[in-house]
């Protein structure tokens, strides 16, 4: 059916609007600053997923093909340590823990993310287009 | 009477392989950044001949089963032109060429059926 189509690139849409979101989330905190390593903001990734098994059909899906979103997970480089006696988060020693947010990774991921985005509703476009002539058969 | 014997011909069962290849097609792209995915497309020919398009046959006794992995529903995997990191195979430029591909075939299908059904109605009209 013409209309799983519009169930897997709705997924695909839900899933490129929350790697959106992660990077407005990433470049928002930018420039967060903590006072300890281990509370020192990390750019979140969301992992993706295809919708492949009977447990994905339990777990809500109708449709086979599309994408999920696994998990978020934090960025594993490391945060970058700056002395700063003046700014109020600062330790005892005057460091403060900047976010390891890197801005060119993200806008790059953003435009990324916006052009799959466009890709899926492209797509949704067309199935739109072939399902509304489908209905026409009728009156053939 | 022979006319609306099998008035639709393969174009009623085309369609819905057409359909099917859409929706491989949609899933492809709905899975562009996802990593290991890999991409799949189907033979329409051999679907459509009921034909299973690459079987492994044991042909000697010494050859095993090959299981869960044998194809038979006629969806293959799609060889890239290129290869990435993340070992996912869909090409976004291939596969929105193939989905525009399997668009016009879907529409020249559905061209198909209307006139079938438009001369039906003109037969039983008299006209």
């Amino acid at each position: 059916m013409l209309k799983n189509i519009f169930e897997i690139a709705g997924t695909a849409l839900t899933a490129q609007t929350i790697r959106m979101n992660t990077t407005a989330s990433n470049l928002a905190n930018a420039g967060t600053v903590s006072s300890s390593e281990e509370e020192a903001y990390r750019a979140k990734r969301p992992v993706f997923r295809a919708l492949v098994d009977q447990a994905d059909l339990n777990a809500g899906f109708n449709t086979l093909g599309g994408v999920k979103v696994k998990a978020v997970v934090d960025s594993t480089e490391p945060v970058r340590k700056v002395h700063d006696p003046g700014n109020p988060e600062a330790n005892d020693e005057g460091f403060v823990f900047l976010s390891n947010v890197n801005e060119v990774t993200e806008m790059v991921d953003m435009v990324a993310s916006s052009r799959s985005f466009q890709n899926n509703v492209e797509v949704v476009t067309t199935a739109r287009q072939l399902m509304m002539r489908t209905l026409d058969i009728a009156k053939a | 009477m022979k006319l609306l014997e099998n008035p639709f011909g393969i174009h009623e069962k085309a369609l819905a392989v057409r359909n099917q290849r859409m929706e491989l097609i949609s899933a492809n792209i709905a899975n562009a950044d996802t990593p290991l995915f890999k991409a799949r497309d189907l033979d329409f020919k051999s679907i459509l001949a009921g034909e299973n398009p690459s079987p492994m046959a044991a042909t000697s006794p010494r050859h095993f089963e090959t299981g869960e992995v044998q194809n038979r529903d006629g969806i293959l995997y799609r060889v890239p032109y290129n290869s990435s990191v993340d070992g996912n195979t869909v090409e976004i430029n291939v596969e929105q060429a193939k989905y525009g591909e399997a668009a016009t075939q879907y529409q020249a299908t559905l061209q198909f059926l209307e006139s079938r059904i438009s001369g039906i109605r003109k037969s039983l009209r008299g006209e």
